[in-house]
């Protein structure tokens, strides 16, 4: 592990493990010394962390902290990576997602991502959200389909600009509203939990607001695990926020109090811009 | 761009919600206050005295509120305006709290000596400071500048009658030394109410500032 030059090293840090802010309420997500590998190299260390149900939570920290790393180990999105490795557990209600006999389809079901960049299907706006309905056996009656498609368009917060043009294509929305159309798309399937990573950083702001109303909504639903490089924006949307670096978990809590009056130095250097 | 995210907006709403609450206490002890020293009743003003607790400690979780809103949504432009606005006011409103504690200490005193004279001006002062405070906090919920402007024009008026009290009082004095320690602490109530209503004008100078960005503080007046 290389120091960076600019900010004082890690030592200390992994002793003084971040202490989970709440713990009166069962997690939702819980990771138990997580270690990632890319080949030989580990990109995640000892990370354990307990995240609630119904809160945002934002992973921040610089480029190659890792914090996409660990939002892609709670869907086991990193599986389709080549000679990638998790050690450690990760448990969705109780349950280690690595354990054996996991239905890997079943959990990306249940924990639902969107990515930075939006990418709908080319076909219709209709068809985009019943896809995942449809090729997991979802579908039920075409009124059944229609249904939940439309419930899906209003919890993404899209039904009111789409509901006349449902079978136009969805390449020809905008991007803010191709990235809600994704958003709907993962609701469709009906998950607990919403990994979402960088969703607004390809967005012009008033997109990136529309996006952030609807993170602030949508938790009352579904546990919703954010990345961004966006401090402002994790200030703005998240309840809890988590602060890596190089690999490690450096600290965790409330939002407020990592951006008020943090608890580890190097969390007052990023937030202050001091270094990243 | 009339949208915001709705729960800055709430936090704003409730932030706003606070800040009258704090003015509604700091109003009723400048009454209460004024009410005690006309009135010669210790129970009212030892009230004042002892309640000065809920004011603080809104006057805390008001300034925490406006820290954390500062912090974690970076407002801009009306919206930090309002907040600034906010720590500013809480503050004057505070310091109204502490200004009704100094008037029933002073009138704590004065009821222990004979009245100097029947209190006309006093309490007339504190009509007009309340009401000052009360349209300055009005003019910030309505965001009405010329609400504002007029709690602006009253303050000459509680200025004035201010130096007649003192002028009176002087009299008094000069005339009975035995009127000396009552008689300073009237002039020293007509002092704590002639602050509370520079306080008022504080409120509405950010008032001002907060909806059109104007910063009226310290303007010398148009010479006639």
């Amino acid at each position: 592990m290389s120091n960076s030059p600019r900010v004082p090293s890690l030592a200390g840090v992994a002793a003084r493990a971040p202490q989970p802010a709440v713990v009166d309420r069962p997690a939702k997500i819980e990771a138990e010394r997580l270690n990632f590998y890319y080949g030989g190299t580990r990109a995640l260390q000892d990370i354990s962390v307990r995240i609630q149900p119904n809160v945002v939570t934002a992973f921040i920290g610089p480029s190659g902290c890792g914090k996409s790393t660990f939002l892609r180990t709670l869907n086991r999105m990193n599986d389709i990576i080549p000679l990638t490795r998790a050690e450690g557990r990760v448990l969705i209600d109780g349950t280690d997602i690595y354990g054996p006999g996991i239905d890997v389809v079943a959990l990306r079901q249940r924990v639902g991502m969107v990515f930075q960049k939006s990418n709908p299907f080319p076909k219709s706006i209709f068809d985009n959200v019943a896809y995942g309905l449809r090729v997991n056996g979802m579908a039920g009656s075409r009124s059944e389909l229609e249904d939940r498609v439309e419930q899906s368009l209003q919890h993404a917060a899209l039904w009111e600009e789409v509901k006349d043009r449902l079978h136009d294509s969805a390449l020809a929305m905008s991007g803010g509203q191709q990235q809600r159309l994704c958003i709907a798309r993962a609701l469709a399937v009906r998950p607990d939990i919403l990994l979402m990573d960088e969703p607004a950083s390809a967005l012009d702001p008033i997109a990136t607001q529309r996006i952030e109303e609807l993170i602030y909504n949508l938790k009352h639903t579904y546990t919703i695990v954010i990345v961004t490089h966006n401090m402002q924006q994790a200030a703005r949307v998240s309840d809890y926020t988590a602060f890596f670096w190089l690999g490690r978990l450096v600290e965790y809590d409330r939002t407020d109090k990592i951006f008020t009056n943090p608890g580890e130095k190097l969390t007052e250097d990023y937030v202050t811009g001091r270094f990243g | 761009m009339e949208r915001a995210v709705r729960h800055f907006q709430d936090e704003l709403e409730a932030l706003q919600a606070r800040l009258l609450e704090m003015g509604g206490l700091a109003e009723e002890r400048v009454r209460a206050a004024i009410h005690g020293l006309v009135t010669r009743d210790p129970g009212v003003i030892e009230k004042v005295l002892r309640g000065d607790e809920p004011i603080n400690e809104l006057h805390i979780e008001i300034d925490n509120r406006c820290f954390t809103l500062l912090a974690l949504h970076q407002p801009m432009a009306t919206d930090l305006r309002a907040i600034v606005s906010a720590v500013k006011i809480n503050t004057d409103l505070e310091r109204v709290g502490d200004l009704a504690v100094n008037i029933a200490e002073a009138a704590t005193r004065y009821s222990m000596h004979p009245p100097v004279k029947r209190l006309i001006d006093i309490p007339q002062m504190g009509d007009i400071a309340q009401a000052m405070l009360h349209d300055a906090l009005d003019s910030f919920v309505r965001r009405d500048t010329r609400l504002a402007q007029q709690v602006l024009d009253q303050d000459d008026l509680l200025d004035g009658l201010k130096t007649q009290v003192f002028r009176e009082l002087l009299t008094y004095m000069l005339h009975d030394p035995s009127t000396v320690e009552p008689a300073l602490d009237l002039i020293l109530i007509s002092r704590h109410l002639e602050r509370i209503g520079d306080h008022a004008t504080n409120i509405a100078e950010d008032v001002i500032f907060m909806v059109s960005a104007r910063d009226v503080r310290h303007h010398p007046p148009p010479r006639s």
